[in-house]
Order: structure tokens, then C-alpha cells, then sequence
């Protein structure tokens, strides 16, 4: 027999600090975003001056446009693609380069940014490309489709394949058995991979910053020169304005796990 | 290809996309970089001069080839500033993936102790500032670490310091940010292997009499090595390349490799280098890469 909790107090203290570690400067900046005073240490009332500020900033406003663009046009063209990536290399079939395939889609992962970025600039260098929208939106959607392809996949695993070969047996085509049975039991993965692509590209500045050109940054891009400059309260408002954004991105990704695990289909969320 | 034959076999099919895509901007780029990393320095708009010109014929690549250059790589060994860069990186990356380790694998281990329900919301919890923005959380850290920011102001409160301590443009703020972005990234593969560990081989130790830490160190650790390999590597690769942390906490005096890359690029505009670099450093990291893979496969094996 299991014992119902094997906790000790230190399991107890390392993971209330750990907690703490990793939301306590996030809390902080938060309530400083509505802070009255200029100094962006001494908290001088609550106000929301900073947020009239940011709204007023017109090249802020112009780079965060220009993000949230990027992130939905390359989230979209991501989660067609990763969701084929992930079919393909699940449904077990062999085809000719599949390690290949494999090698190239797990590869960003954990590559660093400064080398997709440069090889995805020279790329377009070499084409005579003009840089911006487009240049980013493709870079991203490199990157993201292996997030995608990635959550998919493992969604594709935990599957019971019979489902599918059910509706074969009783004449689906594998495509309409595919459509019809299969992709509505991955549809929450799918939202959730095409969240997880919408807030990759939102946060990135690494490969935007290669890929872009002059007078399409984008918000990520734009805080961190601010940043350079030194602190400035406005930014604290805006990264709340980003983080608020995220946590709506999150709630509907899970809501939509909820959804289709309450139609009687107990896998695992994401 | 017959759509009775596409039918057939919907997933050959269905890789076509992605593949071209991964080929396209994925493989061809490096391509571009390999190439380029050959190629003499130029004073113009590319700044690198042509290697091969397709166009001009068969000759005319065979003496592209006979004239492709690996000045750059010789560079890169002589320049004092490079063979630093590299090792700076490669240290970096190391201390900050022990450290990582060491606050990870309790918290990973806290969550594996928890009742069922609880561990899917600590889950969520680890998962959630991975989402956030890191440039954001970063940006958060300065806040507090700032001269007159609330780490100093507080240490001042309680008679700790008698007068700011510089935190930001050092290493120690930088190895904190490493750890605070990186965290999800070693707790997670940790929290997967000790989570589907049977504790009844953790009781059995004690019940034969081994003391806690016995336990841990002879049963529990080495069985979430395969999590712990999945955690290092996870981290130490990206830590490698870092650019913006070392950018905004570290001081500018000793630069990673991502930062010399981007200078070199950016602001001394000598492309070839920089291309000559990246194909070192992705030499560097193939060898934990290919690791990487193969862990994965076995993992996927045993389940």
C-alpha cells in the first residue's frame, strides 16, 4: 500500500521556495507598473500613468501591432505544419528520410537562437528577401512548428489507436477516419500548440532581431533597447499588459483541455 | 502521386509540408552559414565575396573550390578573444547547469511528494512562467537588483549592508538569471522520471534500515538519472549560446560566444567570422545534441 503522503518538511520548504523564487519578481513588477511615482523604486500611491503612457507611445504601440501579427500569422502556419509533422512521424508509417525529419524538427529545440537566426539571415540575404513581416513571420514559424509538432505528438501517443482503426473497419477511409475520429481527440493539443507557437513568437527577440528590418521591430525588440537604456517605469506597465495577455492565452488553452476531457475522454491535459 | 495512392497512405503524404519547410528554412540556412564561413570578407552589401556562383558553370565551381578559404577558422584559434569567448561560454553554461541542479531536484522532488491531485497544479505552476515572457522576467530582476532597487533597499531595512552593494553587471546577477529562466527547463524532465518511480524501493531501503540520505543517494538519485540527463542537457545547450542575459545582467568586460557572435555580425560587420563561428559552435554542441537524441530514443523505448 501507497502511504497517503510521503511529505517532509523539507519537500514542503523547497517547494514553497521555489514558488516563491519563481513568482515573487514577476508579483513585484506587476504592482509596480501602477506605481504614481516616476522613480521606479519609491512607491509613490497607485496610478495607472504608466499604461496612459504606453498608450500614448506611438512606436511602442506600432511594435506591439506588429508582434501580435507575427504571432498569429506564424502560430497559424506553425500548427498546420507541426500537426503534419506530428501525424507523420506517429502514425509510424517509414519514409524516405525520416530521421532526417526527425533530426531537423527536434534540432530547434534546443539550438541556440543566435544560430537559427544567422543562418536564417544569411538565407535571405542570399535571396535579395526584403526583411520584415514575412522574413519574421517565416523564422518564427520554423521555430514553432517544432513546439507544436512536439506537443501534438505526444497527444498522437497517448491515444488509443483502435479508436481509429474502429472507424476503418467499419469503411472510413484512413484520411476520413483521420478527420472524423482522430483530430477531434487532438483538438485541445492543437489549441494548445497553436498558444504555446502565439506566445513562443511573442516573446522572442533573438531571431527577430536577424531576421527584421529597418523600422518593423517588433515589442520585444523595441523594450529591450529601452531596457538597455536603463529602467523606465512605462516598461513595467507594458510587460504587465504582456503577462495579462499571456494569462488569458493560458486560462482559454486550459479551459479547451478541460472541455474535451469532460466529453469523456480522460487523457492527460497537454 | 494518384489520390487513390495518397489515400492510402495519409501520413507519407501529410509529411511533405513540413518536410519542404524544415529543408527550406532549416537545413538550406546552414548551408548559407558553412558556405559563407569559407568565403574572404568583403567591404560591400553582402559583406562576404561569392563562393560559388552557380550560373558560371561546372569550371568555374571547381575553382570557387580551389579557392575557398579557411582563414576564418584560423582566426577564430588565434584570436585570444574568440578561444575565451568559447571558454567563458562553455563555463558558464556548466556552473549554471550545476546550480540548476542543485535548486531544481528538490523542488522536482517536492512535487513527486505530493498527493496526486496536488502534483498536476504544481505542474501547471512550474509551467506557467515558462510562459511568460523571459525578456519580461528578466526585466523583472533588474528592477529589484537595480542600485537603488527593493534587494538593496531591503538589506539597508535590516542593517545587513550599510550601503547599496552593486548587484547588476555581475556575474552573480547573471548566473541568477540563468537559474530563474532555466528553472522549468530542469525541474520538469526531473519532476517526469522521480514522479513514475515506485516508492515502495524507497521504503524497502529504509525498511532495511538505510538512513535517509543513504536512500536518497543509492536508490532515489540513481534512478532519476535518466530525468537528470534530460535536465542538464536541456539547459546546458541553450546556456551555451545565451545572449540576452549575459547582455543585460552580466558586466561588458568578458563577453559570451552568443555576444561575440552578435557583435561581430552586427557591428564589425564581418559576416565570415561570424559564420565561422557559428559552425564552431554547433560543432561544440553537436556532440551533447546527438546525446540528447539518443536518450530520447531510449526513453521512448522503455515506455
Amino acid at each position: 500500500m501507497r502511504k497517503p503522503t510521503r511529505l517532509s518538511r523539507f519537500n514542503i520548504a523547497s517547494l514553497a521556495l521555489g514558488l516563491a523564487f519563481l513568482y515573487l519578481p514577476i508579483l513585484i513588477l506587476v504592482i509596480y507598473s501602477f506605481n504614481a511615482s516616476r522613480l521606479v523604486t519609491v512607491w509613490g500611491g497607485w496610478s495607472l500613468r504608466w499604461y496612459r503612457e504606453f498608450f500614448n507611445d506611438r512606436a511602442m504601440i506600432e511594435a506591439a501591432w506588429m508582434s501580435l501579427r507575427v504571432a498569429a500569422c506564424s502560430a497559424t502556419i506553425a500548427t498546420l505544419l507541426g500537426t503534419l509533422a506530428a501525424v507523420a512521424l506517429s502514425r509510424g508509417e517509414r519514409f524516405r528520410g525520416r530521421t532526417l525529419f526527425s533530426g531537423m524538427l527536434y534540432a530547434p529545440l534546443v539550438m541556440p537562437e543566435v544560430i537559427t537566426g544567422l543562418s536564417l539571415l544569411l538565407l535571405f540575404v542570399a535571396l535579395n528577401a526584403e526583411r520584415g513581416f514575412w522574413t519574421v513571420t517565416i523564422a518564427h514559424t520554423t521555430l514553432t512548428m517544432c513546439f507544436v509538432a512536439v506537443v501534438v505528438q505526444s497527444r498522437l501517443g497517448s491515444l488509443d489507436r483502435s479508436l481509429e482503426e474502429a472507424a476503418m473497419d467499419l469503411g472510413c477511409d484512413p484520411v476520413r477516419a483521420f478527420v472524423a475520429v482522430t483530430l477531434p481527440l487532438i483538438a485541445p493539443a492543437i489549441v494548445a500548440g497553436w498558444m504555446l507557437a502565439f506566445t513562443l513568437s511573442l516573446d522572442d527577440l533573438v531571431i527577430a532581431s536577424f531576421t527584421t528590418g529597418p523600422g518593423s521591430a517588433t515589442l520585444p525588440i523595441r523594450i529591450y533597447s529601452e531596457v538597455r537604456l536603463g529602467v523606465k517605469p512605462e516598461i513595467n506597465a507594458i510587460c504587465t499588459l504582456v503577462i495579462a495577455l499571456i494569462a488569458v492565452v493560458i486560462v482559454i488553452a486550459s479551459l479547451a483541455s478541460k472541455l474535451s476531457s469532460s466529453q469523456g475522454d480522460s487523457a492527460a491535459p497537454l | 502521386m494518384s489520390a487513390r495512392r495518397i489515400f492510402a497512405r495519409p501520413a507519407r503524404f501529410a509529411v511533405i509540408a513540413p518536410y519542404v519547410w524544415m529543408v527550406l528554412f532549416f537545413l538550406v540556412p546552414f548551408g548559407f552559414v558553412l558556405k559563407i564561413s569559407l568565403s574572404q570578407t568583403a567591404i560591400a552589401q553582402p559583406p562576404y565575396e561569392p563562393v560559388f556562383d552557380l550560373t558560371a558553370g561546372w569550371t568555374a565551381i571547381k575553382a570557387a573550390f580551389a579557392a575557398l578559404s579557411i582563414d576564418n577558422f584560423k582566426l577564430l584559434i588565434s584570436d585570444e578573444l574568440y578561444v575565451f569567448a568559447y571558454v567563458r561560454s562553455l563555463t558558464v553554461a556548466a556552473t549554471a547547469t550545476a546550480l540548476l541542479l542543485l535548486i531544481g531536484y528538490p523542488i522536482a522532488y517536492g512535487m513527486a511528494r505530493l498527493p496526486r491531485r496536488w502534483q498536476a497544479v504544481a505542474m501547471v505552476l512550474v509551467i506557467v512562467p515558462f510562459w511568460t515572457s523571459f525578456l519580461i522576467r528578466i526585466y523583472a530582476w533588474i528592477n529589484i537588483l537595480q542600485h537603488d532597487g527593493l534587494l538593496n533597499q531591503i538589506l539597508l531595512a535590516l542593517h545587513l549592508v550599510s550601503e547599496p552593494v552593486v548587484w547588476l553587471s555581475t556575474d552573480s546577477a547573471m548566473y541568477l538569471g540563468i537559474v530563474y529562466s532555466y528553472l522549468p527547463f530542469m525541474i520538469l524532465p526531473l519532476y517526469a522520471t522521480l514522479a513514475k518511480m515506485e516508492p515502495a524501493l524507497e521504503e524497502a531501503a529504509a525498511d532495511l534500515g538505510a538512513a535517509p540520505l543513504k536512500v536518497f543517494w543509492l536508490v532515489t538519485f540513481p534512478l532519476s538519472l535518466p530525468g537528470v540527463g534530460a535536465g542538464v542537457l536541456l539547459c546546458f545547450i541553450p546556456i551555451v549560446g545565451e545572449f540576452v542575459i549575459p547582455d543585460l545582467l552580466a558586466g561588458s568586460n568578458s563577453l559570451m560566444i552568443g555576444q561575440t557572435l552578435w557583435l561581430e555580425f552586427f557591428t564589425n560587420k564581418d559576416w565570415p567570422v561570424a559564420s565561422a563561428a557559428a559552425v564552431v559552435l554547433l560543432i561544440v554542441l553537436l556532440a551533447p545534441l546527438l546525446l540528447y537524441e539518443r536518450l530520447q530514443r531510449r526513453q521512448l523505448e522503455e515506455r
